[in-house]
């Protein structure tokens, strides 16, 4: 336990003493606000009954910071740690493999939900402005989070077992990416299914991301997306505990 | 095993995709020692201190450290191990002290044990002027130290150091050197090297390291003992060329010479003996005798540098030949 958490620790720093961090950080809050803005256009033009979590998700800006994000939080956490030999004097240390992806994962999604937070900002803004209490409705705004913790999650394992892959971060960046991508093209392969029925329609069904996050942001919290992504969450962690793993068995 | 035994490596062996790095190798250090793995660049050093950190397996042979073994007692073997690995590898975005003290932590130090024992070594490695400073703001010479610090940060009984001293100036160089001489007895240290002065400096016994297999293992006085009793004698001389020639060649003990003109008016001769005799109190008596000059009269002492050189060598020309 201490060991994992003086990883933690040491995982969130490296995102702050660097300036990595600090990019991602301004990228995220410049497309948060453009998204904002956005949104604010939405609810100046027509009145509408939706909530306000579900009209952002609208935008679409959502998925430009999930699949951009990802690679660039992760791409760190094996790879540099190989190429620069601290992951020699990390793993001589007695502390479990286990131990170190799951601080290493902690300390990633820990950053990725920090990113999320001026969306809060945003909800309060628009909640003070409109004088409606019913704007910030903490049903779906927790809803909303828990999609995007448990996307976020998933994105983020992906990434480490890509990280844990090779020694070269921008190798693991691409890794991530392409692999984030084929994951979130695939919700439009579902849509085409929408109106089918038979086994095609019901497999791609789970795996349309677009639509299971509109429901989040919806507040709808159907278990079956979250079994979805708990589980993938728990097998690329599992692959990337194999990967660093693997160096004992060569 | 008894108690004194710190590692016992039998018949270690790894391989790479086919290539033996290391090939059935045996060796023990006892507690307390200094130990130098002298090779070329490549003999196998590196992956044999990686295997002894639990770093990665080996092939085949077994390898105990304090009479645990690397592979099965993984985690207890860490908890007694300092390591350093080759070219120091540091968190380069921290500061000095937090890194010491987040090593600390990992190695299952408490609280306040870890901020003792980082005051410790931080003193011992003269690391107190620089604790608040960027590690990789260090110098070359602070940096090595940081990694020494951070081996020596959880009390470690056995401190495994790859190429301590490279890339450094000699005054750095000297500091380090005396760090580690300053481990005995309380801690055994293993160093790797293919620096030679590194080893007859700091090192009670050497391992000569050569394509995977230990070529020569003994204390450097005794190496260079070996090496002496073939050992030369230089004199240097004035005296007519033709008179010396003949003098030499009549002289019984002497197997064969070398001259050659130094400056002034001396000749400077090499002089080999036959075996286990000491030529110096015959020159000495000769030149006495004659009325000569004598400049110089000493004995070429083997260096480590030769040992090393004649065991690798030998090797190459067996597989030539």
């Amino acid at each position: 336990m201490q060991a994992y958490l003086t990883l933690v620790r040491r995982e969130m720093g490296s995102h702050f003493l660097s300036w990595s961090g600090y990019v991602v950080l301004s990228a995220v809050v410049l497309l948060l606000g453009l998204s904002f803005t956005n949104l604010l256009q939405v609810l100046n033009s027509e009145a509408t009954d939706r909530p306000v979590t579900e009209m952002f998700y609208g935008t679409m800006y959502f998925w430009l910071i999930l699949l951009l994000a990802a690679p660039v939080i992760t791409m760190r956490t094996f790879a540099r740690e190989k190429s620069s030999g601290t992951f020699e004097t990390l793993m001589t240390t007695p502390v479990r493999d286990a131990v170190v992806v799951l601080a290493k994962f902690t300390g990633a999604l820990l950053f990725y939900i920090i990113l999320w937070l001026p969306l809060l900002a945003c909800v309060f803004i628009v909640r003070h402005f409109s004088n409606d209490p019913a704007v910030l409705d903490p049903g779906t705004l927790g809803s909303t989070y828990l999609g995007i913790i448990l996307l976020g999650g998933l994105y983020m394992s992906l990434g480490c077992f890509a990280s844990a892959l090779t020694r070269s971060q921008i190798v693991a960046a691409m890794i991530t990416f392409a692999g984030g991508i084929s994951l979130f093209l695939l919700s439009f392969i579902s849509m085409s299914f929408t109106k089918q029925t038979g086994w095609k329609a019901q497999l791609f069904a789970h795996v349309g991301l677009i639509e299971q996050m509109q429901d989040f942001a919806r507040g709808v919290v159907d278990t079956r997306p979250v079994v979805f992504y708990l589980s993938l969450t728990f097998f690329f962690l599992f692959l990337t505990h194999k990967v660093v793993e693997s160096r004992r068995w060569k | 095993m008894d108690n004194g035994t710190m590692i016992e490596v039998e018949h270690l062996t790894k391989r790479y995709t086919g290539r033996a790095a290391v090939a059935d190798v045996s060796f023990t250090v006892r507690r307390g020692e200094i130990v130098g793995l002298l090779g070329p660049n490549g003999a196998g050093k590196s992956t044999i201190l990686r295997i002894l950190s639990c770093f990665m397996p080996a092939t085949s042979g077994t390898v105990r450290v304090g009479g645990l073994d690397v592979f099965t007692q993984a985690d207890d073997v860490r908890r007694r191990l300092g390591y350093m690995p080759e070219n120091n590898p540091l968190h380069r975005d921290m500061r000095v002290r937090e890194y010491l003290k987040f090593r600390a932590r990992l190695k299952g130090l408490s609280r306040a044990a870890s901020r003792d024992r980082v005051d410790v070594v931080m003193q011992q490695c003269g690391l107190d002027d620089v604790h608040r400073r960027i590690i990789g703001h260090l110098s070359k010479g602070y940096q090595q130290r940081v990694g020494l610090a951070d081996a020596l940060v959880n009390e470690p009984e056995l401190i495994i150091l790859d190429e301590p001293t490279i890339g450094l100036d000699p005054n750095q160089i000297r500091s380090v050197r005396q760090l580690i001489k300053d481990l005995r007895p309380k801690h055994t240290v293993l160093i790797s090297t293919h620096i030679l002065p590194e080893v007859e400096m700091t090192c009670n016994r050497v391992l000569i390291l050569d394509h995977g297999t230990i070529r020569a293992a003994d204390t450097p006085e005794n190496l260079q003992k070996i090496m002496s009793e073939t050992g030369q004698v230089i004199a240097e001389i004035a005296a007519p060329w033709a008179d010396l020639k003949n003098c030499w060649d009549q002289l019984p003990e002497v197997q064969s010479f070398d001259l050659a003109a130094a400056e002034g008016d001396y000749i400077r001769c090499a002089l080999t003996a036959r075996a286990g005799v000491d030529l110096r109190p015959q020159v000495f008596a000769m030149v006495r005798d004659r009325g000569w000059a004598l400049r110089e009269l000493s004995r070429s002492r083997h260096s480590l540098e030769d040992i090393f050189v004649r065991v690798t060598r030998a090797d190459r020309e067996e597989e030539e030949s």
